[in-house]
């Protein structure tokens, strides 16, 4: 088994209203920062995973936004993997 | 009619339920603990209002994997009846007795007030003491109402009327100045295919008594023991 971690981005879909968005690019237009068009609040989740292969990691991160990191009905979600203990390599 | 009140951590309107149920409709309410998985004997469940599990992730979205909800989903497909307020709806659209979701207010704004409802539907074990069309006084107090879902089933509950409460004026006027929190079609509550899990952001347990300002709550949980002792709507 391998340690995989698991990025995952979870927005409402582009269909469904997001007033925390519009409060924020209000917010910014006051502000004077006018070229903000648009902006959508999302959540992002990090989880490290047990798997025998990067697939079989992201087949199971898919399982758990399915079964409830995302709410399917008004909610999309994106997956990225990274390999575990990535963040503390380096040069 | 034997009611149990479901009691999830974080629930905050269990004892306003209990109350409401036992000392001014006269019903035998328990409390049942969320990791409880026995509901045998009961006629009614009722899911509280509150933020159980703090609300975490989404409204609802932890609450229905507690182990009481295997017992609640059997107790749905067997015909017993379901009653979810605020966050007890947030938690049955999460756990898919109901369908579509609850999400942010538009107006961002923790509403907690007075509004009026209109019945569609009086016609279900919830509501069988109105009249259609009849304007009820009920508070919410919600951050997440905002009833969303997708188009083809909104259609189809609208034409099979279980649209059961509509935000409205005092006049029954379902217009956006009365919808609080911009649900789709100023939907306040709805009952499923079979009629007996009803979903409602108004809370009916804080107006069942002139003191706490209103009795129309008795329009609905007093509805439910009607149903419950006549077994028929």
């Amino acid at each position: 088994m391998v340690e995989y971690r698991a990025l995952i981005k979870v927005m409402l879909k582009p269909t469904v209203l997001d007033p925390q968005g519009v409060a924020v690019r209000n917010s910014l237009l006051t502000m004077g920062y006018e070229a903000v068009k648009s902006v959508r609040v999302g959540k992002h989740l990090e989880l490290t995973l047990e798997a025998n292969s990067e697939n079989g990691a992201y087949c199971l991160a898919q399982e758990l936004c399915d079964e409830l990191l995302a709410n399917p009905v008004v909610e999309e979600y994106h997956i990225e993997l990274a390999p575990a203990g990535e963040e503390k390599g380096g040069t | 009619m034997k009611c149990a009140v479901v009691v999830f951590p974080g629930s905050n309107c269990d004892a306003d339920v209990y109350h409401a149920l036992t000392d001014d409709l006269g019903v035998d309410a328990h409390y049942v603990w969320h990791r409880e998985s026995d509901i045998t004997g009961y006629d009614v469940v009722v899911l509280p209002g509150g933020f159980s599990y703090g609300d975490y992730l989404r409204a609802g979205a932890i609450a229905r994997f507690s182990p009481v909800m295997v017992s609640v989903q059997r107790f749905a497909q067997r015909g017993g009846l379901v009653l979810g307020i605020c966050n007890g709806f947030q938690i049955l659209v999460e756990a898919g007795l109901l369908p579509g979701a609850l999400l942010k207010n538009d107006n961002l704004q923790f509403r907690c007030e007075w509004t009026t409802l209109r019945v569609d539907n009086h016609c279900t074990p919830f509501t069988s003491r109105c009249r259609k069309g009849q304007v009820l006084s009920l508070p919410i107090a919600h951050g997440e109402g905002r009833y969303h879902v997708d188009s083809d089933t909104l259609k189809e509950w609208n034409d099979a009327g279980r649209i059961v409460f509509r935000y409205a004026t005092a006049e029954g006027d379902a217009c956006r100045e009365a919808n609080p929190n911009g649900s789709l079609h100023n939907i306040a509550g709805i009952v499923n295919r079979e009629g007996n899990v009803l979903g409602m952001m108004p809370h009916p347990e804080r107006a069942t008594n002139s003191l706490v300002g209103g009795e129309d709550g008795r329009w609905v949980l007093g509805s439910l023991v009607d149903y419950v002792e006549r077994g028929c709507v």
